[in-house]
């Protein structure tokens, strides 16, 4: 099995130089999530600006999958309306699904289809997921869907 | 000395291979060990002969599979130097903290009801302010179940420190164990830390405070001579899974003054000596801890688990162990960037090592080392508040047992050094 499978040289880009890291103000919900198997955390702010877009922060230790992906996932959903947020989620979670069978569609994920080999080791897609789910949780909670309903 | 390689033989799955074509280098015993031969005939034998249900039944083969069964208590017992009466199987060693956590919250509970308690159980009632002492090192299943009795009871927890290296802060157990001190309850060797702690020293306090003593044994049943009589407490648990047993059944041992005053845990059919419509009585112990059909095969797996493990010899096995880890130990702090968390020398000490590679996320080392065979475990270990004590978020974590060798000390060094270059941090 190569390390190179997994470990595409975008990920460890990422993880020696994450993208968009440290918490920042102003921010209308702050969630804290876990990998309760290994101990990775991260904790992510999150505030729909006036024009509906999505701005995020997020601070975080883990492991080079985990800080990697919430790297990416800032690059990805940044800016992007609410809808756009939720449908790349679904798209990586989609990929992460995939036991390895997709590869992910480039133009739609940009660097996050480096994480296609990751979906061939369980124990290793939630701490892809991490941020994805932390992002997905807060923005959610933002508009006031799956809080209180 | 131990014969590893003859061993090895006992062991099939060592010689198995992962991701295709690489040997397995197995260094996760602390967290199950594998199972010989002569385990898993056993289990596969009573199927084959002797099954039906115990303790029931007119029958041959229901007295046949009795037999198996109270000769398997028997030779359990006089593993671990106790009384076959004195011997509860359990599902494993969380079950078996539980079982003793759920004997206060339901002896309190009947108090509180104003319900009749049986001779003994008041000695399990606790009231709020009363304490309950545990250690810094705990597995998390011998720190949630008392967390949920703080919280159905009203006592509070305290702590004996950890060093920064590791060992338990124990000249001034007088000032932490207490007259009101009710319970304490602490591991015997440390699943994370691999440190051997100073029970006796700990259990004559509790003795002299007039608390019950429990001892997590988890990590030290399958690694070392242990006589339960000669440790002080009143109640010892151990899973039989880490120790060349099946999984799902495990030990809890208590002394027959103890398990006779415990409050029952499950309860239903095996457990009972009378049942009326509104009441029952019970029987006495070992029988009133194990309710329902028991795991009979794997009972019958651990007995042939503690043959194996005593005729190679305990002492044995611990020197062998004793010997792996000095040198694993040793060659670990010879590599630039890796940290030992927990005590640096093999003396009181076990088999499991934790360490962390500067720069390196656990799981990253994990997975680089899977990737050339080398099975270790990554995370808290299901320690996460000694994690946050010795201030690592997550280790990576090796731990040797009696068909590991000295050749696998280097596959381990070789994979940290291979982690290393891989991520650009050497």
């Amino acid at each position: 099995m190569s390390l190179e499978s997994m470990y595409q040289e975008i990920i460890l880009e990422h993880y020696k130089s994450p993208q968009g890291k440290g918490l920042r103000e102003p921010f209308a919900v702050e969630v804290h999530h876990v990998n309760p198997t290994c101990g990775d955390e991260i904790t992510l702010r999150v505030h729909t600006a006036a024009d509906g877009t999505i701005d995020l922060s997020y601070d975080g230790q883990g492991c080079s999958i985990s800080q990697a992906s919430a790297s990416v996932m800032f690059e990805l959903v940044q800016g992007k309306s609410v809808d756009d947020g939720f449908a790349l989620e679904a798209e990586f979670l989609e990929l992460m699904q995939s036991k390895g069978e997709k590869s992910g569609d480039e133009d739609v994920l940009g660097d996050a289809v480096a994480f296609a080999g990751v979906s061939k080791f369980p124990a290793r897609v939630k701490c892809a997921l991490l941020g994805w789910m932390a992002m997905k949780d807060a923005v959610s909670q933002n508009i006031g869907v799956g809080n209180g309903r | 000395m131990l014969d590893v390689a003859r061993i090895r033989e006992d062991f099939p799955i060592l010689s198995r291979k992962v991701h295709g074509d690489v040997p397995l280098v197995y260094l996760d015993s602390a967290a199950t060990s594998q199972k010989p031969l002569s385990v898993i005939e056993a289990e596969s034998n009573f199927y084959l002969n002797a099954n039906a249900a115990i303790h029931r039944g007119a029958h041959a083969l229901a007295e046949i599979a009795t037999e198996h069964y109270e000769s398997s208590r028997a030779a359990i017992a006089h593993f671990i130097g106790a009384r076959p009466n004195e011997v509860v199987f359990v599902k494993n060693a969380t079950e078996a903290l539980n079982l003793i956590a759920y004997g206060f919250s339901n002896a309190t509970a009947k108090f509180r009801n104003g319900s009749q308690l049986l001779a003994g159980e008041e000695r399990f009632v606790l009231k709020p302010g009363d304490e309950i002492v545990l250690t810094e090192m705990e597995h998390h299943a011998n720190l949630v179940p008392w967390q949920e009795v703080v919280l159905k009871t009203g006592a509070v927890l305290k702590f004996i420190p950890t060093t920064d290296d590791g060992r338990l802060v124990v000249d001034n157990l007088a000032d932490i164990i207490t007259e009101r001190t009710k319970v304490v309850s602490v591991v015997h060797q440390s699943n994370l830390l691999g440190t051997l702690n100073p029970v006796q020293l700990i259990g004559e306090q509790a003795r002299a405070v007039g608390a019950w003593f429990i001892l997590d044994a988890c990590q030290s049943v399958p690694h070392m001579s242990v006589d339960v009589t000669t440790l002080g407490a009143d109640f010892v648990a151990f899973s039989g899974h880490k120790m060349c047993g099946p999984t799902g059944i495990g030990v809890l041992w208590g002394s027959s003054e103890a398990l006779d005053a415990l409050p029952v845990f499950l309860t239903g059919g095996s457990m009972i000596e009378t049942v009326y419509f509104d009441h029952s009585t019970y029987a006495k112990a070992p029988a009133k801890f194990e309710a329902g059909t028991p795991m009979s095969a794997q009972i019958v797996g651990l007995a042939a688990a503690v043959k194996y493990l005593s005729d190679l010899g305990m002492d044995a096995i611990a020197e062998h162990e004793h010997r792996l880890t000095a040198a694993a130990l040793s060659a670990l702090q010879q590599i630039d960037g890796v940290r030992i968390v927990g005590p640096t020398e093999a003396l009181n000490r076990g088999s499991a090592i934790s360490f962390v590679v500067d720069s390196l996320h656990p799981h990253d080392v994990g997975h680089v080392l899977d990737s050339r065979g080398v099975a270790v475990r990554v995370g808290h270990h299901c320690a996460w508040p000694t994690c946050r004590r010795m201030n690592v978020p997550a280790t990576t974590r090796a731990s040797f047992y009696l068909y590991n060798d000295e050749s696998e000390i280097e596959h381990l060094v070789s994979g940290i050094l291979a982690a290393q270059k891989f991520f650009g941090v050497a």
